[in-house]
């Protein structure tokens, strides 16, 4: 079924909101918040996740949610206390719910026996003896039999029913479901209608029931009414066939008399339909409907009377006025109390949220085309049309940024996965670790978010296993035992920056660069600054641990951080502190949806170079370049690196470049590897909206995507990575023609 | 005339599989997502049966019940509260605060059905 579908994907998407708010309500608590409202928040959500998991019968989420929410009870309700233990059975209990809602979602089974120890744990917590877990449905009651009985059923309302909206004619049509039934109503106690409490009870039934059901059945029929009405079921002798005894017109109650007696009384009241009251309750019993007297009977009950007297309920400028209710100051209350979980947000399809940033770049384009037409005209800055353009400037670059937002987050969902990290990656080095997490509101484009995971995750954890001491070093060090690692998050001109940092010994600099010269990574004499040092260990194949530990050793190097960093956009770089600690800082982009660009002509052509792929620019001396086989190489600082020369590569001219006018970009591709692209002029820089290319036209092997210029011509964005691998194959390819 | 139910819960799940049940069954659902959504949507239209649940931020369910039953239109309308806990504790709070029935989650759909019939008819 579709809908279940629907409704079963959502259930999972607040899953994993709600883990976020179960793990930010534990991190809170850990750091010693005892508010009730923070136990309440966690309550919550171990209890919706129950719930949901419910209504998709996953029993094992179910039942071990269940023994998590009984501890959560027993604190919220302040049975136990809190202890460091428990709180720590608390955390890898989120974390293992956690596990069960993401198999469960994979539709995959997670390994038998996993949840025994945290819920025998859960179990001593709260006090020994969890309940037994709910099975998911309760067994559907079986008749009783198929012996018939006759049972004599005798209800009398009290008020509390009708105040709880309760409504007998309803119970009574309950009984009809069960066998036959035969009702009659006493209305001797109704008084005359000045004498009528429109709240009060004054009517009561007798039924006699002709059922092969239970007692028990039948008086399930009334379980929301135990103890608002006085019922007595008696059962009869097991039945041989019987005439039913029509007692319906019963005991000189007649409706059409009181109807009368009522009308009578009222003048000519209001007809029921025009009765501004909100009440859904006809003042006349509805004849026409296909049951029987005495269910309309029973519909008559007295509370929805609209009576005569001035009941505030009846007056129509009363109702929208919520003031004086005590309902306002519940609501004030509640709204001026912290409300964390609670915003009034709307879910929106991505789709659509990306053809409304792709229709904002259009506009984006089409503003500065005509921004082109108007400087063309020749019109001066002070033409009408001039200062209009400019307040249209202004209001689309409002509206970029505003549309861009809408597609951001903060990188909180990425951040408390980290604190789970840290306390497993901690327990498996037998290291103590504290994470100090500052500016998870944050936010960036939501694509950026969902990829932010794997080079945090490697980061945290080699900031752990390398960047922290051993708790004796750190005693000897005169530090204190717990390690810090500080995760971080903040904007700064048009990025936003992530800092991991750890209060551990820093990079042991000589040790890096040995390892750096062993494995051929650099020259035996290179010079390298302090910070050149650091960066080292970005380098493919460069791996300090001399051990691989099962954490950071995963066959990922910090290269491939790197390299994915910048696939963002980003850059991702070390800065150490030898005894002090090492920090690790990432800048990303805030969108995918525009880029940082460096323009530059080749052959008359506009060219698109990602800025974070720049290094550096330089003129070309002649004798710097020399040839090797069909490839040019560039001394840079003396070390040799290949250059490309644009134009001739994407064939835009056949002749070799004028060296003398022309201008060196240093790129930085994919393992830290360095090229120079000789290109004919730097146009500068510019914010450029990226579209695709391959939708619009197709892929073009060094060519990432497209944008359009102020003057409506398209440029194409460079892919440096590609173009540098494409051109470094050519060449060897070539060179290996010419040798065969 | 159909019969409208108003399902107010913090679940956006828990609405949705209420809101195709019922309407499944015949009913007009409307949706509220905590207390205060749910008290202003069910003051501000005719309803003929609220579904509540009783944990929910915002305005808990029990003072979205006291609340409305406070209320001029909150009268005859009848209350269901959605729970997990099936301590009678729970539901004599809540019957004080003037709910008129209970289900117990999780539920199956027919019971849900059965249990709207119960309190507000076909």
């Amino acid at each position: 079924m579709e809908g279940m579908d629907e409704i079963r994907d959502t259930f999972f998407q607040e899953a994993e909101e709600l883990l976020g708010e179960l793990e930010r309500g534990l991190i809170l608590i850990q750091e010693g918040d005892r508010d009730s409202e923070t136990v309440n928040a966690i309550f919550r959500a171990v209890h919706s996740i129950k719930g949901g998991a419910g209504m998709f019968e996953l029993d094992r989420l179910v039942s071990f949610a269940h023994a998590f929410e009984t501890v959560l009870d027993d604190l919220r309700s302040r049975k136990i206390g809190l202890e460091a233990n428990g709180l720590k059975t608390m955390l890898r209990s989120a974390d293992l719910l956690s596990d069960l809602v993401r198999t469960a979602r994979a539709g995959e089974e997670m390994e038998a026996g996993r949840e025994a120890v945290l819920m025998a744990e859960l179990a001593a917590l709260s006090g020994g003896v969890a309940d037994a877990a709910p099975s998911a449905f309760d067994a559907p009651e079986l008749p009783a039999g198929p012996v018939s009985r006759l049972y004599d059923i005798r209800f009398t309302p009290l008020a509390a029913l009708y105040a709880n909206a309760g409504d007998p004619a309803l119970l009574v049509r309950e009984l009809h479901r069960l066998g036959t039934a035969t009702v009659s109503c006493d209305a001797s106690h109704v008084p005359d209608l000045s004498e009528l409490d429109p709240e009060g009870a004054y009517l009561s039934w007798t039924v006699a029931l002709e059922t092969t059901e239970s007692e028990d059945t039948i008086r399930e029929v009334f379980e929301f009414v135990e103890g608002d009405c006085i019922l007595e079921v008696i059962a009869g002798e097991p039945m041989v066939v019987e005439e039913p005894a029509v007692v319906e017109e019963g005991d000189g109650f007649d409706v059409a008399a009181l109807l009368a007696r009522m009308q009578a009384e009222l003048g000519d009241g209001p007809a029921p339909e025009a009765t501004p009251s909100p009440f859904d309750m006809p003042f006349a019993p509805d004849f026409s409907a296909d049951f029987s007297n005495v269910v309309d009977l029973a519909d008559m009950r007295p509370v929805e009377t609209p009576a005569p007297s001035p009941a505030p309920a009846v007056e129509p400028v009363a109702a929208p006025v919520l003031a004086a209710s005590p309902a306002k100051t519940e609501e004030s209350k509640a709204s001026s109390a912290p409300a964390p979980a609670a915003g009034a947000t709307i879910r929106v399809d991505l789709d659509r949220l990306d053809r409304l940033v792709n229709l904002v770049g259009e506009l984006v384009i089409n503003r500065a085309m005509v921004a082109q037409r108007v400087v063309e005209a020749g019109l001066s800055n002070t033409a009408a049309v001039s200062v209009g353009l400019d307040e249209l400037e202004q209001l689309t670059r409002e509206i970029q940024d505003n549309v861009m937002a809408l597609r951001a987050q903060p990188v909180r969902s990425v951040f408390q996965r980290m604190s789970r990290l840290v306390r497993e990656v901690g327990e498996a080095v037998n290291k103590q670790v504290q994470l100090v997490v500052e500016g998870e509101g944050t936010e960036v484009d939501k694509t950026i978010v969902e990829r932010l995971t794997d080079p945090l995750t490697h980061m945290i954890r080699n900031a752990i296993d390398h960047g922290l001491e051993s708790p004796e070093k750190r005693l000897e060090a005169g530090k204190p035992l717990t390690g810090t690692v500080h995760l971080s998050a903040r904007h700064a001109s048009g990025h936003i920056v992530i800092e991991v940092s750890d209060d551990g010994g820093g990079l042991n600099r000589p040790r890096v660069r040995d390892i750096a010269v062993s494995k051929g990574l650099i020259p035996a004499d290179a010079q390298l600054s302090d910070e050149e040092t650091d960066n080292l260990i970005f380098l493919p194949g460069f791996s300090t641990a001399s051990t691989i530990s099962n954490i950071s050793g995963r066959g990922v190097g910090l290269d491939v951080v790197k390299r994915s960093v910048q696939a963002l956009g980003g850059r991702i770089s070390i800065a150490s502190r030898p005894g002090r600690g090492s920090t690790f800082t990432l800048a990303l982009p805030l969108t995918l949806a525009v880029l940082d660009g460096m323009l530059v002509t080749v052959a008359d052509q506009t060219l698109v170079l990602p800025l974070t792929s720049t290094v550096e620019t330089l003129k070309l001396k002649p004798e710097e370049i020399h040839a090797l086989g069909s490839s040019k190489l560039v001394t840079l600082r003396g070390a040799f690196t290949p250059m490309i020369d644009v134009g001739r590569h994407f064939g835009y001219r056949h002749a070799p470049a004028d060296l003398t006018k022309s201008v060196g970009l240093v790129v930085e591709t994919q393992g830290n590897t360095r090229t120079v692209l000789l290109v004919d002029e730097i146009q500068g820089q510019r914010q450029v909206v990226i579209k695709s290319l391959e939708t619009n036209y197709g892929s073009v092997p060094g060519i990432a995507a497209a944008t359009i210029l102020g003057d409506g011509r398209v440029a194409l964005i460079l892919d440096v990575d590609a173009l540098v691998s494409e051109a470094s194959a050519s060449a060897s390819d070539f060179s290996f023609a010419i040798a065969g | 005339m159909t019969k409208t139910i108003l399902t107010i819960d913090d679940s956006a799940s828990v609405r949705q599989m209420v809101s195709m049940t019922l309407t499944a069954a015949g009913y007009d659902v409307l949706q509220a997502e905590d207390g205060a959504d749910g008290l202003a949507k069910a003051t501000g239209n005719r309803v003929d049966a609220i579904l509540t649940d009783l944990n929910m931020p915002n305005m808990n369910g029990l003072e979205f019940i006291r609340a409305f039953r406070a209320h001029p239109s909150g009268q005859g309308v009848p209350i269901v509260f959605l729970t997990t806990e099936s301590d009678d504790g729970m539901k004599s709070e809540a019957k004080a605060a003037g709910a008129t029935g209970w289900i117990v989650k999780p539920f199956k759909q027919e019971q849900l059905v059965a249990v709207v019939k119960k309190v507000a008819g076909a």
